[in-house]
């Protein structure tokens, strides 16, 4: 092995000082050839003699230095320095196809590695400087309504880290938000809500200061801790170094900074950064609806496993389905018909990972398409090349080279244009990595956070298909090749025929190709566009156009309820009387947005849930006036109003859905529903509306009053047709009158709120779209290529059928007809894969087949469009052949 | 082998005298092109079995001298070992049958 090495860096290093070794070998043959003539001059040979018969038992000079060449270096590594370099000349010396061959594969690579990169970064690693993420999944709840995840309580999740044995650890991460004010302003801030032992469990120790301790998960409200990010620190805080210590109002209440986590390092939830970590304890402080922790049927919790070395996902899946078993028999109040899932961290059903995999998914099918569109689109074009030097490797073959020799150097021709096709996209990877969150507007203010990962996995896999695509393209003009007959293509070239076999049925191949994979994409296009305009055009049962509104956070500033509840009245009462405001209504919160509905078990009077369901429903709570604010009708009875406070009974509105499922055809007016143990009288109905998606089915919500639950209301909701600036002027005003230290948020419109909703499928449309786009523009390029060649090459043909009395729309109908059938073809090709591919876009699609006709059909119109544009010039260019000309060249 | 034997017994030499001598040890027996001894001397050198430098011949001429170095004699000796066994084996396996 060593003396195999040894071996290998001699010949490597003779490659470098070749020509001083080519001189010690000459001389070193001749002074041999020298001293034998001198030694047969000595034995009596006449000098000619001893010339020739020292030559002649000496043999070949030449084969002796070409076999002790192939000896001293490697011969492999020498004939492709030798290709490479031919290769770069060839490239110098036609920069024009270069260049668009490399421009090709750039587009090609490179969009493949930026998915790759997105894919790495936001499925697979998506948490930066938190150890072995492999060995981490996610693990929720399910019901028999929601097979898809539902978070867990936190008595359930504690049941499940004492008893998982295959588990190394489990930790809670919520997401949660603050207001932090800077200056005048208010901010609102990501954040998570962590079980003790997030730091430990995640492997990413504090920077500064410390992580939690164990009890500090405990108690409600009791341990107002918090460790904060590297960002804050240095933003908030300026760097300062004695933070440790320091005290923070977070949602109103004090919390003394006990730790900053390292630089770069984000937390762990998909699509935002968090800017701060508190204890579980700290969830009633944050979250709506109450002290949590001691609540089995309030289910909140979203966590993590750490699966132990060698553990697989089923395994551990086997032993939670135990445990949940042995829960639902323990308590089957809260727990009856629930079980506990995992999930690989690609499949996190509670953060953006889940939204965005069916549109990472989509996009690596559409780059992959591109990529052998433009392969494709290369090949084609060393092809139209290697007939021009059809005749450079003739003559190559008839002095000698073999075929393989040829393929090879054909390859590396490739491999040259594919290398700086790599680099290229590989640069345009580097700077498209962040720029998939450019394609999601901004929340509240917060922009989203989707960091592509360029790390050596995305580079291994960018060499591969740099490879792959050398192959696909080198291959087809090396076949080429080795189809060249000696004899005859010494001779002059033949003339051919529209239409003819041959040669011409490679290319047409690969633009049968082009137009089959640009056609996949249209439909996929069409497919896309119609869910999105049908999910914009469903109405989602309030009426957004016309309501703008705006967070006004008086927890953070330090307000006791009592004054929170005068604030607000006031508000609204000013806010109502502003000119241009026709309602306005405070809530808990809007619809559509990323912040959680309340979720709590419920006991309706007369109805007995059948074994298998603890009945759990969603709600809101609202202010007066908030179903007139929102244009949510009601089907019969009232809504909130003023007197519905905390001195009379509770009330409570319900959805259709939730009065057909609980009361079965009997009127729910006046029937009571249980909450959190206190009794609900239920006073309205509303019609259906969408609450946490635009997409979701018809799901059972209600509502209970603002001023009975004492929340604090955190959104004002505002109907009035005036422009949002003019209406946060107005309302900036208000507030101010009322406080100065107070600030609303931005105000943003419902409707935008609502579109924002739709961004998964706004991104997959625009993405798919243009990328469409390009392969069509590559297709059509393509399939004029083999159309104007095919034309080129049969100017003989055309002058006969013109001199026997052709004219010019038999020509024309010939040539077109030839490059629509290459495209009809590549359409049914094309139609038959994306009937299989169009499955993949899963729930990108709302309420659209995955065979919709109408995609189909507008896909063959633009298709047909383009090969129209594509044939006639080249159709038309036929009918100008002069007949003369053609017959007597 | 017969390079590094013929080293090994008549020390330093030059490419033409090495072949000048297997041809008389084989008795021209082995009636090789000369010119193939080349690439094989190469070999050997590539492996560490032997060394050059160029020097001066008996009658004045600029020669590259091979001779062997310590892998070479120990290869040489295992070489000549192996081969032993060899012939004997064989002979034995004549001799039996």
């Amino acid at each position: 092995m060593l003396e195999f090495v040894q071996v290998f860096l001699r010949r490597l290093a003779s490659l470098f000082r070749r020509r001083g070794l080519e001189d010690d070998l000459d001389e070193e043959l001749r002074s041999h050839l020298e001293m034998a003539v001198e030694l047969n001059v000595r034995k009596g040979m006449a000098p000619e003699d001893a010339r020739s018969e020292a030559r002649r038992s000496f043999g070949g000079v030449e084969q002796t230095k070409e076999a002790y060449r192939d000896q001293r270096g490697l011969p492999m590594i020498e004939t492709m320095l030798q290709d490479l370099r031919f290769g770069l000349r060839m490239l110098r010396r036609s920069p024009g196809f270069s260049i668009l061959a490399i421009l090709c594969l750039t587009l090609g690579i490179g969009a493949n590695a930026a998915v790759f990169s997105w894919i790495e970064g936001i499925l697979f690693r998506p948490y930066p400087a938190v150890a072995h993420q492999e060995s981490l999944v996610a693990v929720g709840g399910t019901s028999r309504d929601e097979p898809r995840g539902t978070p867990l309580s936190w008595p359930d999740f504690l049941d499940l880290q004492r008893s998982c044995t295959l588990c190394e650890t489990l930790f809670v991460s919520k997401i949660t938000g603050t207001t932090l004010s800077i200056g005048d302003r208010a901010e609102r801030t990501t954040g998570s809500i962590v079980s003790a032992n997030y730091f430990d469990a995640i492997g990413v120790p504090p920077m500064l200061g410390r992580g939690f301790l164990p009890g500090e998960d405990q108690g409600p409200s009791a341990h107002p801790v918090a460790v904060i990010s590297y960002q804050l620190w240095r933003g908030r805080f300026r760097g300062d170094p004695q933070i440790i210590g320091k005290t923070e109002r977070l949602d109103g209440a004090v919390h003394t900074i006990v730790g900053v986590a390292p630089e770069g390092f984000y937390g762990t939830f998909v699509g935002w950064r968090m800017n701060f970590w508190v204890p579980v304890s700290m969830e009633d402080t944050f979250e709506g609806g109450g002290y949590k922790l001691e609540d089995r049927g309030a289910r909140w919790i979203e966590s993590y496993a750490r699966l132990k070395p060698g553990v697989t996902q089923q395994q551990a899946q086997q032993e939670f389905a135990a445990i949940s078993q042995r829960l639902e028999a323990t308590y089957p109040a809260t727990n009856r018909g629930r079980g506990v899932r995992l999930w690989p961290l690609w499949q996190t059903p509670f953060n953006n990972a889940a939204t965005l995999l069916p549109t990472l998914e989509t996009m690596l099918v559409v780059v992959v398409c591109v990529l052998l569109i433009a392969c494709a689109n290369v090949g084609n074009l060393l092809l139209v090349r290697s007939f021009a030097r059809r005749h450079e490797m003739s003559v190559r073959l008839a002095i000698g080279a073999g075929t393989a020799r040829l393929w090879r150097q054909l390859l590396t021709e490739g491999l040259v244009l594919s290398l700086f096709g790599a680099a290229g996209g590989l640069l345009v990877a580097y700077w498209c990595r962040h720029a998939l969150v450019l394609l999601f507007p901004a929340r509240g203010g917060v922009q989203m956070y989707l960091p592509g990962e360029l790390d050596w996995r995305v580079l291994a896999l960018s060499a591969a298909v740099c490879l792959v695509t050398t192959l696909l393209m080198g291959l087809v003009p090396a076949l080429q090749t080795s189809k060249i007959d000696l004899a005859s293509s010494m001779k002059m070239e033949a003339a051919g025929v529209v239409g003819g076999r041959g040669r011409a049925w490679v290319r047409s191949g690969l633009v049968l190709v082009q137009v089959s994979l640009s056609f996949i994409l249209l439909v996929g296009t069409g497919l896309l566009m119609q869910s999105l305009l049908t999910i914009r055009s469903t109405s989602p049962g309030f009426n957004a156009r016309g309501v703008q509104y705006t967070g006004i956070d008086l927890v953070s500033v330090g307000y006791t309820p009592a004054r929170a509840q005068n604030f607000q009245d006031e508000l609204l009462e000013r806010v109502r009387s502003l000119p241009g405001v026709e309602s306005a209504a405070f809530s808990r919160m809007v619809p559509l947005s990323y912040v959680s509905s309340a979720t709590a078990p419920i006991v309706v009077d007369g109805y007995t849930p059948p074994l298998e369901e603890s009945p759990t429903v969603d709600y809101n709570e609202v202010g007066p006036g908030y179903f007139v604010t929102l244009g949510i009708p009601l089907v019969s009875g009232r809504e909130f109003t003023r007197a519905d406070d905390e001195k009379v009974a509770l009330v409570a509105v319900v959805n259709e859905t939730m009065a057909q499922r609980y009361w079965q055809g009997r009127n729910p007016l006046g029937q009571r529903l249980q909450l959190k143990g206190r009794w609900l009288q239920v006073v309205g109905v509303a019609k259906d509306s969408k609450y946490s998606s635009v997409r979701e089915k018809p799901t059972p919500f209600f509502f209970i009053a603002l001023r009975q639950n004492n929340l604090r209301g955190g959104v004002l909701n505002i109907r009035t047709p005036l422009a949002p600036q003019t209406m946060a002027a107005a309302l900036a005003r208000e507030v101010h009158a009322l406080d100065p230290d107070i600030a609303p948020y931005e105000l943003i419109t419902l409707q935008e709120q609502l579109e924002r909703s739709t961004s998964p499928q706004m991104v997959a449309v625009t993405l798919v779209g243009v990328l469409g786009g390009v392969a069509l523009l590559l297709a059509a390029v393509g399939l004029y290529g083999v159309m104007s060649y095919a034309v080129s090459q049969s100017t003989r043909e055309l002058g006969l059928r013109m001199a026997l009395g052709a004219d010019a729309s038999n020509l024309l109908r010939l040539v077109m007809s030839r490059g629509l059938a290459l495209t009809a073809g590549g359409v049914l090709l094309g139609a038959a894969v994306a009937l299989a591919l169009t499955r993949l876009l899963g729930n990108l699609l709302y309420k659209v087949s995955p065979r919709d006709p109408l995609a189909f059909g507008s896909a063959l119109a633009v298709m047909a469009v383009a090969a129209l544009a594509a044939c006639f010039l080249p159709a038309w260019r036929a009918t100008r052949t002069d007949p003369a000309r053609a017959l007597r060249d | 082998m017969l390079v590094l034997k013929t080293l090994d017994s008549m020390g330093p030499m030059h490419g033409f005298g090495i072949a000048l001598r297997i041809q008389q040890v084989s008795e021209d027996l082995l009636q090789l092109n000369q010119g193939t001894l080349y690439p094989a001397l190469l070999r050997q050198e590539q492996r560490g079995w032997i060394t050059s430098k160029w020097g001066i011949s008996e009658n004045n001429r600029r020669a590259k001298f091979y001779s062997l170095t310590r892998a070479g004699r120990k290869q040489l000796e295992e070489e000549a070992e192996s081969w032993g066994r060899m012939s004997t084996m064989i002979n034995r396996v004549l001799r039996t049958t």
